[in-house]
């Protein structure tokens, strides 16, 4: 969908959407102009803004887009995943069959696992930290929180089987069973391309109707419900796979855009009112009582539609080859939705760092300021450093016979 | 260090404030308490029975451990704050407290409660521990939910309570759900709240008190114990006068 706009604009080669990248094509933006630059700077802004939200009482999280709307930065990230899989996956399965097509994508669903895992190490040690430096009579109650400690075997487990999931550990666990689930729902997309939809939004009427949900430990169940969120994930490969080019006289039409303007302005108004309450009198009682709670963990239906519209005002008004995308200033956050998995782990470690400089020297704005800015600054040097690493491997002897990596295509976590 | 250094300070100057009158430190937050809810049988038990009999239901953060907390902790604080300002009533503050209790559990206590008690008002403070086990945000909601239909079936009014503000587990446990859905509730249900974590967060970005300091005392838990019954006085008085001004509305 996010290139919908590009076709109409740009419409140089209706044959094909999606030029196959040369293998040798290093993941310089500059270096691939028929990608979708699009794609990897949402993508990388995405994590930005997760990076943000992340660190507790940060002041810069106020100009998250969570604090204007009802979707944030997970539904972008969610569906340009869903988007680039299919994009990468659908091109090999086109070429190469299920089996070959399947077996990358559930390795690339261990390197995710294997991901997750780094992140919850990092995790005990700041709680096994905190419980040994940390003490006061006022916090009685918080410090249930280490008796995960006193239980090793359990929560080491309950970790390994993604039942255990720290705050924040929520998107990964996420996008491995999405991509657990994929091969057969990528091998309809390819044949079916409108059923596939339709079933994926029928399994989320279900999930709605009979509070399906995959157990946590210790007790509920995941934030970010699997059977729910794959809608997303499955609209987003829908579009990469021409669902986009169906749709787009659509999602241009003036009727569409004058709507999404219209609810984004309508859920602007009504974040606000969470923000100052005397705002909440002009909020009637019979839509409050319709719209609340929007229910993160299933993926709310308004949540769904604050994101769609986005989409429809971003496809609007940036065209696929807009100039601006190769410009100097968008090339960091471009780089870093290149690198995606690399990039949102080093996010959340960068988050839990933050809050560790809070407690352990100082919360003032401008240090909440520094330190944010320091971790997008740090995001960005990451994803030049294993842009660099790409390009001296892909020009070492034999590696140009290598299938191309999913980062090519925009990266996959 | 910066933290032992406001630590010691905080107990140099809380041995003479501590506890002695009604502190002003506590009002920089009166701001975030606000009563727009109407507290009916509290009213009346005041105006007619004059006799206020209160129960505390919690868990670990109603409290405060070790000798003597109890008695530093807001329930107990409330009684003697109540007993002041309302000379002619007979105010009584009852605790149900126990730690690492869920709202869930606490609610299977209610109807014992409402028939031992009959109290006109509970205090219902939750949502650390559900946080902290992970209880399914849309199932605490409900459990809230539908322990004030119980308690309001009981006869009593109802005050919500949610978290503490606790930067250093802030990373950790995941409380932002739990509160939005008290807040939920409180407006559905029209009972008012004491938005604790707002109030608390006020303190330390004002730097009012620092919640980071690690410490074993019991000094400064006890004044932010004392301020948060100074407000939680202040928000009874509100619900009883807009009860008074508008003795129609509601039930």
């Amino acid at each position: 969908m996010l290139n919908r706009r590009a076709q109409i604009r740009s419409a140089p080669d209706p044959s094909d959407p999606h030029p196959p990248i040369p293998p040798a094509a290093p993941a310089a933006p500059a270096a691939a102009p028929q990608r979708d630059l699009r794609l990897d700077l949402f993508r990388g802004i995405a994590l930005w803004l997760i990076f943000l939200d992340h660190i507790p009482s940060n002041v810069v999280s106020w100009a998250t887009i969570r604090n204007f709307g009802f979707s944030d930065a997970a539904e972008i990230f969610i569906f340009i995943s869903g988007y680039t899989a299919a994009f990468v996956y659908g091109r090999a399965m086109r070429e190469r069959g299920f089996i070959i097509a399947g077996a990358r994508i559930l390795k690339r669903a261990w390197q995710i696992y294997v991901a997750h895992m780094f992140l919850f190490v990092i995790y005990m040690a700041e709680i096994a930290y905190v419980s040994s430096s940390f003490e006061n009579p006022l916090y009685h109650e918080e410090m249930g929180i280490f008796d995960f400690l006193k239980q090793p075997d359990v929560t080491l487990i309950q970790a390994l089987l993604l039942k255990f999931k720290p705050v924040n550990m929520d998107v990964l666990p996420l996008y491995i069973v999405l991509l657990l689930g994929f091969p057969p729902a990528l091998w309809l997309l390819l044949r079916q391309p409108t059923l596939a939809l339709v079933s994926s939004a029928v399994l989320y009427a279900l999930t709605w109707h009979f509070g399906w949900n995959l157990p946590a430990y210790p007790s509920g169940s995941w934030w970010f419900n699997p059977f729910a969120w794959q809608l997303l994930f499955v609209l987003g490969a829908w579009c990469a796979l021409g669902g986009a080019e169906r749709i787009g006289r659509f999602i241009r039409s003036p009727v569409v855009v004058g709507l999404a303007i219209v609810y984004l302005l309508f859920a602007f108004f009504i974040v606000m009112t969470w923000q100052f309450s005397a705002l909440a009198a002009f909020v009637p009682r019979w839509l409050s009582d319709a719209m609340y709670p929007i229910d993160k963990i299933n993926l709310d239906v308004l949540r769904i539609a604050h994101f769609l519209a986005l989409a429809a005002i971003t496809i609007r008004f940036i065209p696929r080859d807009w100039p601006g995308l190769q410009s100097a200033w968008l090339r960091p956050a471009i780089l870093c939705g290149q690198h995606s998995l690399e990039i949102f782990c080093l996010g959340i470690f960068l988050s839990f760092a933050g809050h560790f400089v809070f407690n352990e020297l100082s919360d003032a704005v401008v240090v909440q300021v520094l330190v944010s800015a320091l971790g997008i600054a740090l995001m960005w040097a990451a994803a030049a450093l294993i842009s660099w690493y790409k390009k001296i491997e892909g020009r070492s002897p034999g590696s140009r016979s290598k299938p191309p990596d999913a980062d090519l295509a925009g990266g996959e976590a | 260090m910066r933290t032992l250094c406001v630590a010691t300070l905080f107990v140099l100057a809380c041995m003479g404030a501590a506890l002695a009158a009604e502190s002003p430190d506590c009002a920089v937050a009166a701001h975030l308490v606000n009563a727009e809810y109407r507290l009916p049988r509290v009213a009346a038990a005041i105006a007619q029975a004059h006799n206020l009999d209160i129960v505390v239901i919690g868990a670990g953060s109603s409290t405060l451990i070790g000798p003597g907390g109890a008695d530093l902790a807001y329930p107990a604080r409330l009684q003697q704050i109540l007993s002041k300002r309302l000379p002619d009533v007979k105010t009584k503050v009852v605790t149900n407290v126990k730690s690492r209790r869920s709202a869930a559990e606490m609610a299977e206590t209610f109807e014992k409660i409402l028939m031992e008690e009959k109290p006109a008002l509970i205090i219902w403070q939750s949502g650390t521990v559900d946080a902290i086990t992970g209880v399914d945000p849309e199932d605490y909601r409900a459990t809230l939910d539908e322990g004030v239909e119980t308690l309001h079936a009981g006869g009593a009014d109802v005050v919500l309570m949610n978290q503490q503000y606790s930067p250093r587990t802030e990373s950790m446990i995941a409380i932002q759900a739990y509160a939005d859905n008290m807040r939920l509730v409180s407006q559905q249900r029209e009972v008012p709240l004491l938005d604790r974590l707002a109030i608390m967060k006020h303190w330390s970005e004002l730097g009012t008190f620092d919640l980071y300091a690690a410490t074993r005392k019991v000094e400064m838990a006890a004044r932010i114990h004392d301020c948060i019954a100074q407000l939680l006085a202040d928000l009874i008085h509100d619900g009883v006068k807009l009860a008074r001004a508008q003795p129609k509305a509601g039930q």
